[in-house]
């Protein structure tokens, strides 16, 4: 999950799905597992508008029709063009692994869920926010032709579609952006400042206690 | 010139790094054993400890069943619960086990044992960690990797939201209740309305609230897309906090209130937005589609083709067809199948109280499956203290233990495809009870007079 960022040009997916929450992207009752496998989730994303309730596959549903069914790689479905508030509802970051785990490396929407956003920002997938035009825009590009490219361009912050040379650029703040780029976590900065912490807890607030238990 | 909610996230900021987040210092994390596994081997990974276990409080709830608990059935869930005893044993963290009587759903333990309290900033990876916000907290729901984060260094980087005050005034009509409050904002706002802000509930209405009530309300915060539901601590939390479990004591208990009464938005603090609504225009509600904001008054109408717009029309009706309604069909007197009393949102004394007040002395309707599941050991240990088992008991009911139980169907109690369920849980999501089951939610009084009747039922009217 873990990549560095640049440059991101690839075919698109399009789940035109509005509050398009959590519990879609991926159902409960894969959240029991305690694994970290990339492919458990991956397989698990959209699960239930992906297959019926036998386990075959639901012939209309967008990824799988032959032009979007392949799986992602470089160049390749790599990103997708969701409907406004997408993420909404569950915090499970579970829905962020299901996304990174299927390959896809972008999500595009006009407006994403707050916890779902830093989940995907967490997990090395970029969260695009465009207006709401232009996300029709590439909806309709998208669903004419399959082949159309959008290329991401993290350091410039600019998203464009190849097939009508629009752009729009993005926001993302400067620290989330250097850390994409080069593929850091934030673990390892929040510990860097340890000293910062013990010294906020011994003089500025000093830990509630948290005693009982009768 | 602060608010409530720029008072508590300022005194805890150790730094805001240049161009990015704060990095917010958290004096108490809740750990269930869905999204905390990961975090814990993020942290084996790196090898680091803890950083401050005795600010962590864990207990399983989600896969928790609530008709027996010697033993998990799904090996999957089984070994969830059983993986979260291990890391707290392991890192050190306070771990109420299932079945213990300190267990129950975080969202209504950690209030109840004082575990939460003013000025607080709380986090878990759950989204209806919103409710603690009613005790006068910045209470948040996060990501796995942000779990990571807070076990690792008991900090979190954190944009600083906008903030929203939604002031609600007068008083609530005859058989309204803080549910239908929040069932009534969303559908004012969308579920998205206060996405990027943190909410500070105010006015009359709220200030007249039972904690039971705000902590309803806040919970239901993150239905409108915000993460945190803020309400200023006064006497009524004050009160309620008193003399449980974790909270403070003696000399230490007055010096907290003193410092707690300073938690409150100084007259003159700005908010991003502001917003006001009336109590008298809200009435008992239900929900007719797949998100908690499509909702309406229990004796209204769905709204018929020509009253959605445009752009909307094609979810709305996709949502009519999983829920097999139609347009303008008026729900009131709709058979249903299940009922379900419980959850983070309505699993309190108060709510058992209110569904027992329209129950007793009737009796279930053969054709209604009913789980009444308390949201902790302690409400229900208060159930039976104040005889209100009794009254379900002889109106049909039966009391089950402590779980999340049917809002989320990671454990047994599933709302089976094509099944109506009238729930007082958060989420009528696609699948969200059960693959294919449809839900309504509603107040515990909608709930209790739809469970006698087995139809669709207007509580005022039983």
């Amino acid at each position: 999950m873990k990549q560095k960022f640049d440059i991101i040009q690839s075919t698109c997916i399009p789940i035109q799905i509005d509050n398009c929450n959590t519990d879609l992207i991926i159902p409960a009752r894969y959240l029991a597992s305690t694994t970290r496998d990339p492919k458990f989730f991956g397989d698990a994303f959209m699960h239930d508008l992906r297959y019926n309730a036998d386990g075959k596959p639901v012939a209309d549903f967008v990824m799988n029709r032959p032009e979007y069914s392949e799986a992602p790689r470089q160049g390749v479905h790599e990103i997708i063009i969701g409907g406004q508030n997408w993420g909404s509802g569950s915090s499970r970051e579970h829905a962020a692994w299901a996304i990174a785990g299927y390959g896809v490396r972008v999500v595009i929407s006009s407006s994403f869920a707050d916890i779902h956003r830093n989940n995907l920002l967490n997990c090395f997938v970029l969260p695009v926010i465009v207006s709401r035009e232009f996300q029709q825009e590439l909806f309709d590009t998208v669903s004419a032709n399959p082949q159309a490219e959008v290329k991401v361009d993290v350091l410039n912050q600019t998203v464009t579609n190849l097939a009508t040379g629009h752009s729009e650029t993005f926001e993302i703040n400067g620290y989330k952006k250097y850390c994409l780029m080069n593929a850091l976590d934030d673990i390892d900065f929040l510990l860097e400042n340890k000293e910062k912490i013990e010294k906020f807890e011994k003089e500025t607030h000093p830990v509630p206690p948290c005693e009982g238990g009768n | 010139m602060k608010s409530l909610f720029d008072k508590i996230w300022d005194a805890h900021v150790i730094l805001d790094v240049p161009d990015g987040p704060t990095q917010l210092y958290i004096d108490r994390l809740y750990c269930h054993e869905v999204t905390t596994p990961q975090a814990f081997d993020t942290l084996r990974d790196k090898n680091i400890r803890v950083f401050r276990p005795e600010q962590v409080v864990a207990m399983p709830d989600h896969n928790t069943p609530s008709d027996q608990q010697e033993h998990i059935d799904d090996p999957v869930g089984r070994k969830q619960v059983e993986t979260l005893a291990k890391n707290c044993a392991e890192f050190g963290i306070r771990h109420f086990a299932m079945g213990s009587k300190d267990n129950g759903i975080i969202h209504v333990v950690g209030p109840e044992k004082a575990l939460s309290l003013p000025g607080m900033t709380i986090v878990c990876g759950d989204s209806h960690t919103s409710t603690h916000g009613a005790v006068g907290a910045i209470a948040m729901g996060i990501g796995t990797s942000e779990v990571a984060q807070v076990l690792a260094s008991q900090t979190i980087l954190q944009s600083k939201p906008k903030t929203m005050r939604i002031n609600i005034e007068g008083t609530l009509p005859e058989g309204t209740t803080a549910k239908d409050v929040a069932l009534y904002i969303m559908a004012q706002m969308t579920t998205s309305g206060a996405t990027g802000y943190a909410v500070e509930y105010a006015g009359s209405t709220v200030r007249n609230m039972s904690m039971e009530g705000r902590l309803t309300l806040s919970n239901l915060s993150i239905e409108m897309g915000s993460r945190a539901g803020l309400i200023a601590p006064d006497e009524i939390t004050f009160e309620y906090l008193k003399g449980r479990e974790y909270a403070p004591k003696g000399e230490a208990w007055d010096k907290a209130v003193e410092e707690w009464k300073q938690l409150y938005s100084d007259p003159d603090a700005v908010f991003d937005k502001e917003v006001t609504y009336r109590a008298e225009d809200i009435a008992p509600r239900i929900t007719y589609g797949t998100n908690p904001g499509a909702g309406i008054a229990i004796d209204e109408c769905i709204p018929t083709l020509d009253e959605v717009a445009e752009a909307d029309k094609d979810q709305f009706l996709a949502m009519l067809d999983y829920m097999q309604f139609e347009p303008g069909q008026k729900l009131e007197g709709t058979p249903i199948d299940y009922c379900f009393l419980g959850a983070c949102t309505n699993g309190r004394i108060e709510d058992f109280r209110a569904f027992a007040s329209v129950v007793k002395g009737k009796k279930k309707a053969p054709n209604v499956v009913a789980w009444l599941v308390p949201g902790s050991w302690l409400v229900r240990q208060q159930i039976i203290d104040e005889g209100i088992d009794k009254i379900l008991e002889e109106a049909g009911f039966e009391l089950r233990l402590p779980s999340c139980s049917s809002c989320l169907a990671m454990n047994p109690d599933k709302v089976p495809a094509g099944k109506l369920s009238i729930s007082t849980s958060n989420r009528n999501f696609v699948g969200r009870q059960g693959p294919g089951a449809r839900t309504i939610l509603a107040s515990p009084l909608v709930v209790a007079a739809s469970a006698i009747t087995g139809v669709i039922t207007d509580p005022r009217k039983m």
